[in-house]
């Protein structure tokens, strides 16, 4: 192990261009896929500027109507499919996936690389859309508006989210293979890290759900550009049938976006507690629950649409069931820590930030799933705010904890803590502050997607924009410190945190083929106590 | 809605209240839990917080006990939410039978209102208090969403089809209308005020003329379009007195004439009776049904008829779809029925396709 910490690893086995352009190691394509998203959270967060800027005020006075339309619209598609979708999957997924479960690489590397490809091929049809004027339809596409109305680059929008799906699809397919077919000797489902239970499920929806998107949305493009009629009524179609179609992909995806934030946070939890997470089959089921009931709730974007009364009274009962996996995380998490050994390293801040917001989200969820109070915060900032406090709150904390608690692994660099522990409390202030009022001003009766509002929205508003400015420190933060880290940080060694985990017994960052030999696995995952007596 | 920065959305419909009992109810369970994880995560942090660089936590595995318990009680709770979501909404989702009807139209941006008696406004609602008024909805574009917090109420405006959406307002005064589904440019201009009223000074202001017929080219300019209670031309014209205009100028008296032997059904005493199809299908002839009728007509082809009416689909306007419906309902009051139409006949006969 000293040996290949002080020799090749897959970061220096190769400088040249083509070394990681035509790479088929997945830990480089990990780091392109980090590189790449991170331009995309950039991109998204820009725009989020622009639109709190402009609710500063209720006139719409920043920016014009066309322009603040095009901002959310843009803001939403970028975050939603080209940076949460991707972001711990196709990055620490990526990169630990193989190493978790002790193989070299993934079940298909090339597809691996050719997702990437896709990828950026699809990031850059979007971007052709956002140049050569933006989208202005909301990045859930709801037609008639977008196939017969709106006169914004629409098709290549859509193109972009068509192309950029199949990656989703080849990472997912990769990963179920990759888990049932390559795990170390001794590596049974149940000593699995919960991270790859996680990403098991997550890989899942990914691959039932995203074709489904990806025809949706072509069906758009081929109504709006051929005049075909599937949604329109004025061609005898059904825009109701789009929002069906729609959102049974988008309402699993958001499991996309969190269910590999649940994986890090147990492993983060189990580590900085020393201890086994509580309940582990539980909470390794429960992902696949979440997957599951994650497919039959969709109805429930569509209260007030005028679907029938039985549907939305079905739709309300199953997404109420979707509560109870989720609740189940929470409490294991929580009796995890009980008789724990803590320690208050980022990550951990990081996942312990995530408990707190993943619960408000998850129990503001049930407001909507009611169906009483739905009608009337449906399409307000309610909705806003409940999304943003799973997909922000939830998946980028638990993204940025990842990305903490594996950067000594995947760069041999320790970050410095003290920024970094600072950097995860203003993402926990800022967060609050931010979306926490977009419950108040949403149950007053705030629509989204407003450009001006009426005047007794204002107070609210900015104390959401003072939260986002905090929120946007909180982000920027890393950005230098882990950059920083790369050159003067301390080397971390094999396995700093003394962490559990088959990723941890080689060294960082890891050698090309990852192990020097096979590894094999004779103990459950998280086993603190009994690992104590050979730390590395 | 006085206050600079309220809270809390005023009740002002019959409604409210109960939607917001059932918010108070979920806060508090919200609140229960969340204060629950917090203190339980701060209180572990700081009692188990590591002392000595190699400790280790305890060996525990879980406990099948706590994971039912923990399971079992929200699912318990859940089910109260669901149970108490679905009463609120089925009372949101029925208008009471007696409730007064108004005609709504979302376009690209703003409402289009006609209320039974004729009247007509853009961007306001006028309403009586105490009185269930059910609105039936469309769209001439894309989806917009009617949606008044003060009374806890929305309902998507959908082309090609009606929803409806009821509501009691309880006191007088002026409350938001927005739009909030997006719909485009001008998305957040296409609100208005729902002003509710004595039911006396409501009929009363029925009585008034139109903000202005021509106002459909009128910008969207939500506060500026007041002038409504200038009591100045003659009373309008009832909706189902001006469909009975769009049913001559449309010729469809030609078809559906009262005389035995007609190309098309006599329309007398149609509206709410079940229909038999050619295909031996039946449906009971509710608005959505006659602006099927007359849209696409040979959807359902009533049994004894040929499929022989033209489409009206793009050659008459949602406002006189509605009035023309409306002329059609009129046509089933008993009173009228022998004015307009040819004796009774029985049902081999009065069925057919409408319009």
């Amino acid at each position: 192990m000293e040996a290949a910490a002080a020799g090749t690893n897959y970061l220096n086995n190769g400088y040249g261009v083509t070394s990681w352009l035509l790479t088929k190691d997945h830990k480089r394509i990990a780091i392109l896929y980090l590189i790449s998203i991170t331009v995309m959270f950039l991109l998204g967060s820009l725009f989020a500027v622009g639109i709190r800027v402009e609710l500063l005020t209720p006139q719409g006075d920043f920016v014009g109507a066309d322009t603040y339309n095009k901002l959310f619209t843009m803001h939403g598609v970028v975050m939603v499919f080209f940076f949460l979708i991707p972001s711990i999957p196709a990055v620490l997924g990526n990169f630990l996936v193989p190493m978790m479960i002790g193989a070299r690489d993934l079940a298909f590397p090339r597809i691996n690389l050719a997702s990437w490809y896709i990828y950026v091929f699809g990031a850059a049809f979007s971007m052709y859309a956002m140049l050569a004027g933006g989208v202005d339809t909301g990045w859930t596409f709801y037609t008639p508006y977008s196939s017969a109305s709106s006169n914004t680059n629409v098709i290549p929008m859509a193109l972009g989210i068509f192309i950029t799906g199949f990656s989703s699809i080849l990472t997912g397919l990769n990963f179920i293979v990759t888990i049932h077919t390559m795990r170390a000797p001794g590596l049974t489902w149940f000593r699995l890290p919960l991270f790859i239970w996680a990403h098991y499920a997550t890989s899942l929806i990914m691959i039932l759900g995203t074709p489904v998107i990806a025809i949706t949305i072509l069906l758009v493009a081929l109504e709006r550009g051929l005049g075909i009629g599937i949604f329109d009524p004025a061609l005898g179609g059904d825009p109701i049938l789009f929002q069906h179609l729609f959102w049974f992909y988008s309402h699993p995806a958001v499991y996309i976006m969190i269910l590999p934030a649940m994986g890090v946070t147990s492993e983060v939890i189990a580590c900085f507690s020393r201890k086994r997470i509580f309940g582990y089959g539980f909470v390794a089921i429960s992902s696949l629950a979440i997957a599951i009931f994650g497919f039959l709730v969709w109805g429930h974007h569509m209260f007030v649409s005028g679907q029938s009364v039985y549907a939305a009274l079905v739709f309300s009962v199953l997404s109420f069931s979707v509560a109870i996996p989720s609740a189940v995380k929470v409490f294991n998490w929580t009796a995890t820590l009980y008789k724990g050994s803590i320690s208050f390293e980022a990550p951990m801040l990081y996942a312990m930030g995530f408990i707190g917001l993943f619960t408000i989200g998850g129990l503001t969820g049930l407001f909507l799933s009611s169906l009483g109070l739905d009608v009337h915060v449906h399409d307000t900032y309610f909705v806003v705010a409940h999304f943003h406090y799973i997909m922000v709150g939830g998946a980028i904390m638990g993204y940025q904890g990842g990305l903490h608690f594996w950067w000594p692994k995947m760069f041999g660099k320790m970050y410095p803590e003290g920024p970094a522990r600072i950097a995860a409390a203003l993402v926990f202030i800022g967060f609050n502050l931010t979306f926490f009022p977009q419950f108040v001003v949403g149950y007053l009766g705030m629509p989204r997607r407003y450009h001006a509002y009426p005047d007794e929205f204002q107070v609210l508003n900015v104390l959401s924009t003072a939260g986002a400015s905090i929120l946007a420190l909180g982000y920027l933060l890393p950005a230098f410190y882990l950059l920083w880290s790369l050159k003067y940080g301390k080397d971390a060694g094999p396995n700093p945190w003394r962490a559990t985990g088959l990723e941890w017994q080689t060294a960082s960052p890891p050698p090309t083929e990852n192990f020097e030999s096979t590894p094999f696995v004779d103990e459950d995952a998280y086993e603190y106590g009994a690992r104590e007596a050979h730390v590395v | 809605m006085s206050s600079k920065f309220p809270l809390f959305p005023e009740q002002a419909s019959t409604l409210a209240a109960d939607v917001d009992l059932l918010y108070f109810f979920l806060i508090a369970v919200s609140l229960f839990f969340t204060v629950l994880i917090a203190a339980l995560v701060i209180i572990f942090a700081v009692k188990y917080r590591r002392r000595s660089e190699n400790d280790v936590g305890a060996d525990i595995h879980g406990s099948l006990a706590l994971e039912l318990l923990w399971s079992v009680i929200p699912l318990g709770i859940a089910l109260v939410m669901f149970a108490w979501g679905a009463k609120v909404y089925l009372d949101i989702a029925r208008p009471p039978d007696n409730a007064m009807e108004i005609f709504v139209v979302g376009k690209q941006w703003m409402w289009k209102i006609q209320h039974m008696e004729g009247r007509r406004e853009i961007n306001q609602l006028h309403v009586p208090i105490g009185k269930p008024v059910k609105l039936t909805i469309t769209s001439e574009d894309v989806i917009h969403s009617f949606y008044v917090p003060a009374f806890r109420v929305k309902k998507d405006a959908v082309p090609g089809r009606y929803t409806e959406l009821w509501f009691e307002a309880t006191k007088p005064g002026s409350y938001h209308l927005f739009c909030a589904e997006y719909c485009g440019t001008e998305h957040s201009k296409m609100i208005g005020q729902v002003i509710a009223m004595a039911p006396a000074a409501y009929e009363e202001w029925l009585t008034g003329s139109d903000i202005a017929p021509v106002a459909l080219s009128v910008p969207p300019a939500g506060a500026a379009a007041g002038a409504t209670s200038g009591a100045a031309g003659a009373a309008p014209e009832g909706m189902a007195k001006a469909g009975e205009g769009v049913f001559l100028q449309k010729g469809c008296l030609a078809c559906h004439m009262a005389a035995p032997g007609s190309l098309g059904p006599n329309l007398a005493g149609v509206f709410g009776k079940e229909r038999k199809f050619v295909d031996g299908s039946t449906k009971v002839a509710d608005e959505a049904y006659l602006r099927e009728s007359i849209l696409t007509p040979l959807k359902h082809v009533v049994e004894g008829f040929q499929p022989v009416m033209p489409t009206y689909q793009g050659q008459i306007s949602e406002q006189e779809l509605m009035q023309l419906i409306q002329y059609i309902k009129s046509l089933g009051q008993p009173a009228e029925g022998e004015a307009v139409n040819a004796p009774a006949q029985d049902d081999a006969t009065t069925a057919g396709e409408e319009s």
